[in-house]
């Protein structure tokens, strides 16, 4: 005779509690599933992705209607459960009663809502289930602007979603920063101005006091009396556990139900699993432990003997597309240090805390790769005083191995868990790609790993590259070039960290698969080895581009062309003459004036170069640097000298910045401009770096462009001196030089690294002095004339021999 | 053609040739790069990418090939052959090191085109 079980509630924990009964045993139970919602179980993990427009509902189901079908479960969808009488052992439904032998409590958990004035009004919703989400994405096909109460993971999942959706969305959050219990402050900055990134506006420290509205919302009144508008107000401050059923029906219920570690509840033949369970004091919030429960509730129901332990808990989320993790104690506290790695170029954060030589807290922010690693550091208490240098490099930099980041994940055992989600370890993965599952679909299917929350994707893609070798292809962020797995950011944070001076240095330490690299790689290792060693190490004429080695442009037929400096756009008539002179000489077939503010001899014979550069550098002229990545011009107008309008001396100014400046080597080209007043004559705010002179000083702004992309430049900061000026423009030109990818624009790593981490890094004072300093120790060996030096060896720019001579005879 | 492959010419010494370098040579069918290696090997190729007769000696040499300076096609020193997806070849010459100077086998250099 089978027994009768009924279900109450269609979440994740009941559906897995589902799958593991009927893989046991099919035939153990009739069941019956109530779900108040009108459908069966889906993967709540996906609503933020139907949320934004990523994936549709029927993508995140987990279990259709056929699947209840075949199984021969009774589905009692859209039925809310009155109540249960323990005593028939029956469940009364809306439509109906049903009679158990044994009932599961999966009843979830509802959200909390704030008891202010108004929140019942049309257009404030909560963010639980898939009806809230499709109720939030009609509203934002109104438009409109959107306050999302709670800046925890929802919520923020929430204000993603309808930003994306296009509209104008307002979080509020009641503590200091977001989402303060997974995250530290520093994290909790980097998902901040990530968010205000996305055009969603975050406010820290909001109370709110107040809904607005006749019958719907129309604004949200804060403590301290800010008003802000609201079309759609979605509350999300938290949860809490349904346990209306089970107090009805008298089972003990604390802050959840209180279940024992075989999952029963104060009555042997009801048994509670999910979020609105609690077990030894603790609620239980994220799908791992309850995946864990779930196999517990089914080995229960089956009468096999099974226990529930609650594990060390970490946290890896992926809010609104950034990657972030913590884990065990980040608290700050005595006797406990900080390890913490900033790499802002990639809106990178790590932080280790230590305590007694052991790692007890991590959290990660942007680049979660290694986090597996720190967690099983955390979680086994492994004592890391030998490796604490480069501890948070991660796994790939421990005992001075290639940095191949595939070995981390080939060093993991067997038990790592891989999938926290499902409680998927490696050797599952393992043996599923053995059983001939060599793609990340067919493992997702096979083992459930990566397919729930998702963010172990790019680990089960590492643990398929190293068991199946060349057969798979790892899709890695991008590389620099095929000669390295690096990317250019772990390549300068290599050659930093590891104090990495050479490009064989460099070659070995990284793992280079060639011998030499390529012409992708060597003019970028050789920029970052410069930049970052200036002294030490020595600029490689082989691994640059034509132009940068032969300091000229080369021209489509192979000719060359030659641009003089002309300091800050001013010229003489003697320079003048000479450049007639020379480009006479020479038959110089285009003369032509740049956009730069100086003069270009185009066509000039490859063998002649030192001969021109020598004439112009003995009319006291040198190299424009016109073909380089590094300072081109700072183009000015005339300033006090002669307009009616300029504030200062603006001529004066860009003379003084490109002398300070030539020379330099940058990621890209690097062009300034100086306007004497805002009517900007030197059309500086579409520069690089532009100055434009006002009464009270000078405002210095960055980010601009007029080429492929056209960009206005943004406010770094206004100083009242030159001096300042100077300081300023030499610490964002060494900012810039240390940080930048080789071959992005300052406005292209703006983007990536946000103007106020800039501007953070100008304003401090002490900061900008010593960028200032190591951009003047590198300058005292790059502020030269190159075209003075090769006119020294002249002989190397004229051919080996000459055949036809011989012949000729 | 074998008694011809005795027209070794003494170029100049290798130094003239930075590593990873080149430097021309010119002749009656044009110009002539001599490329050395890092690892002092030494190669003659017609100074013209079969693309667009970028001049080769101005590229980027690694290993044991070249990129042109001017679409980055990737040039094989050995044998002249035009590496990855692009196709073409360009004419090579023998060439070689010997007590620290560079020689090239001219025969083909200085005769009139045969073809």
């Amino acid at each position: 005779m089978r027994q009768k079980l009924v279900v109450i509630g269609a979440g994740m924990a009941s559906g897995r509690v589902l799958e593991h009964l009927l893989e046991q045993n099919p035939e153990a139970y009739d069941i019956t599933i109530f779900n108040a919602e009108a459908r069966g179980n889906y993967n709540r993990i996906m609503l933020s992705p139907v949320l934004s427009g990523d994936k549709t509902y029927a993508e995140i189901v987990t279990h259709d209607d056929d699947w209840y079908a075949t199984n021969n479960i009774t589905c009692r969808f859209g039925e809310h459960v009155v109540k249960i009488d323990r005593d028939a052992k029956q469940v009364v439904g809306q439509n109906g009663t049903v009679d158990y032998d044994k009932l599961l409590i999966a009843t979830g958990s509802a959200p909390f809502i704030i008891p202010v004035q108004g929140k019942d009004l049309q257009g404030v919703i909560t963010y639980r289930d898939l009806d809230d989400t499709n109720a939030m994405i009609e509203a934002a096909g109104k438009g409109g602007k959107a306050v999302v109460i709670g800046g925890g993971l929802l919520g923020l999942e929430a204000a993603a979603g309808l930003a994306e959706r296009g509209m104008e969305v307002t979080v509020l959050h009641l503590m200091g920063h977001l989402m303060e219990r997974q995250l530290d402050e520093s994290a909790g900055f980097l998902l901040r101005r990530d968010l205000e990134q996305k055009g969603v506006t975050v406010m820290c420290g909001a109370s709110t006091a107040a809904i607005l509205g006749e019958t719907h919302v129309e604004g949200v009144m804060l403590e301290d009396n800010t008003g802000l508008e609201a079309d759609l107000v979605v509350m999300a401050v938290g949860i809490r556990p349904e346990t209306r059923l089970a107090n009805d029906a008298a089972l003990d219920v604390n802050r959840g139900i209180e279940v024992n570690a075989q999952m029963q509840t104060s009555d042997p033949d009801v048994l509670a699993v999910g979020e609105c369970v609690e077990f030894n004091g603790a609620l239980f919030g994220l799908v791992a432990p309850l995946y864990d429960q779930a196999k517990v509730v089914a080995q229960t129901l089956l009468d096999q003997p099974a226990v529930f332990v609650s594990k060390e808990l970490s946290t890896k989320l992926k809010v609104t597309g950034c990657d972030l993790f913590s884990a065990g104690d980040f608290a700050e506290g005595e006797g406990r240090e900080d390890i913490v790695f900033r790499d802002p170029g990639r809106g990178v954060y790590r932080r280790l805390v230590l305590e007694d030589d052991c790692l007890i807290g991590a959290v990660m922010y942007g680049d979660t790769t290694d986090s597996n690693w720190f967690f099983g550091l955390i979680r086994d208490k492994t004592e890391v005083a030998e490796m604490r240098e480069t501890l948070i490099f991660g796994p790939s930099f421990q005992g001075g191995s290639a940095a191949d980041p595939l070995l981390a994940v080939a060093a993991l055992p067997r038990d790592a868990e891989i999938c926290g989600c499902n409680g998927i370890c490696k050797g599952q993965i393992e043996d599923a790609i053995a059983a001939g599952a060599h793609d990340l679909g067919a493992v997702r299917a096979v083992t459930k790993a990566s397919g729930s929350c998702g963010t172990c994707t790019g680990l089960v893609e590492q643990v398929l590259a190293v068991t199946l070798g060349d057969d798979f292809v790892l899709p890695t962020s991008q590389p620099v070039c095929g000669c390295t797995d690096m990317t250019h950011e772990d390549l300068r944070r290599m050659i930093k960290s590891q104090e990495l001076k050479s490009m064989p240095a460099v070659w070995q330490a990284c793992g280079w698969k060639t011998s030499c690299g390529c012409h992708v790689c060597r003019p970028a290792l050789n920029y970052y080895l410069l930049a970052d060693w200036p002294v030490e190490y020595h600029d490689d004429p082989q691994s640059r581009f034509v132009n940068e080695r032969k300091h000229a442009n080369i021209q489509k037929d192979g000719t060359f062309s030659v641009v003089p400096r002309m300091w800050g756009g001013i010229t003489t008539p003697d320079e003048l003459r000479a450049i007639a002179d020379a480009a006479d000489k020479f038959a110089v077939p285009t003369v032509k004036v740049t956009g730069g503010q100086r003069i270009d001899l185009l066509g000039v014979k490859g063998e002649d170069l030192p001969a021109i550069w020598d004439d112009l550098n003995k009319a006291g002229m040198v190299s424009g640097h016109a073909y380089s990545k590094g300072l081109r011009t700072v183009k000015t107008c005339v300033g006090t000298d002669h307009c009616r309008f300029g504030t200062q001396d603006s001529t004066g100014l860009g003379i003084k910045l490109e002398k300070a400046l030539w020379g330099s080597w940058t990621p890209h080209k690097l062009k300034l401009g100086v306007s004497g007043c805002p009517r900007n004559c030197a059309e500086a705010t579409c520069k690089d770096i532009g100055i434009v002179c006002v009464d009270s000083g000078f405002q210095i702004s960055i980010g601009g462009a007029a080429g492929m992309d056209v960009r206005e430049t943004e406010l770094l900061c206004q100083v009242e001196t030159e001096a300042e000026v100077m300081e300023v423009v030499m610490a964002m030109t060494q900012l810039f030089r240390e940080n930048a990818k080789y071959l992005d624009r300052i406005y292209k790593w703006m983007a990536k690294v946000g103007l106020d981490w800039i501007k953070e890094q100008i304003d401090d004072l002490d900061n900008r002095t010593a960028l200032a300093e190591r951009f003047e120790l590198s300058q005292s060996i790059y502020r030269k004339d190159p075209w003075a030096e090769h006119v020294k060896k002249a002989d190397s720019y004229q051919t080996l021999g000459d055949l036809t001579l011989e012949a000729a005879e | 053609m074998s008694t011809l492959m005795n027209d070794w010419i003494d170029i100049s010494p290798l130094d003239a040739i930075p590593q990873r370098g080149a430097r021309l040579l010119r002749t009656i069918h044009g110009c002539v790069a001599v490329f050395r290696t890092a690892k002092d090997e030494v190669f003659a190729l017609d100074n013209a990418c079969p693309h667009k007769n970028g001049p080769l000696a101005e590229g980027i040499v690694h290993g044991s090939a070249v990129t042109c300076p001017l679409h980055n096609w990737v040039i094989s020193l050995e044998t002249g052959e035009v590496q990855g997806a692009d196709e073409g070849q360009v004419a090579t010459y023998p060439a070689r090191v010997e007590d620290g100077r560079i020689w090239v086998e001219a025969s083909r250099l200085r005769r009139r085109a045969v073809a």
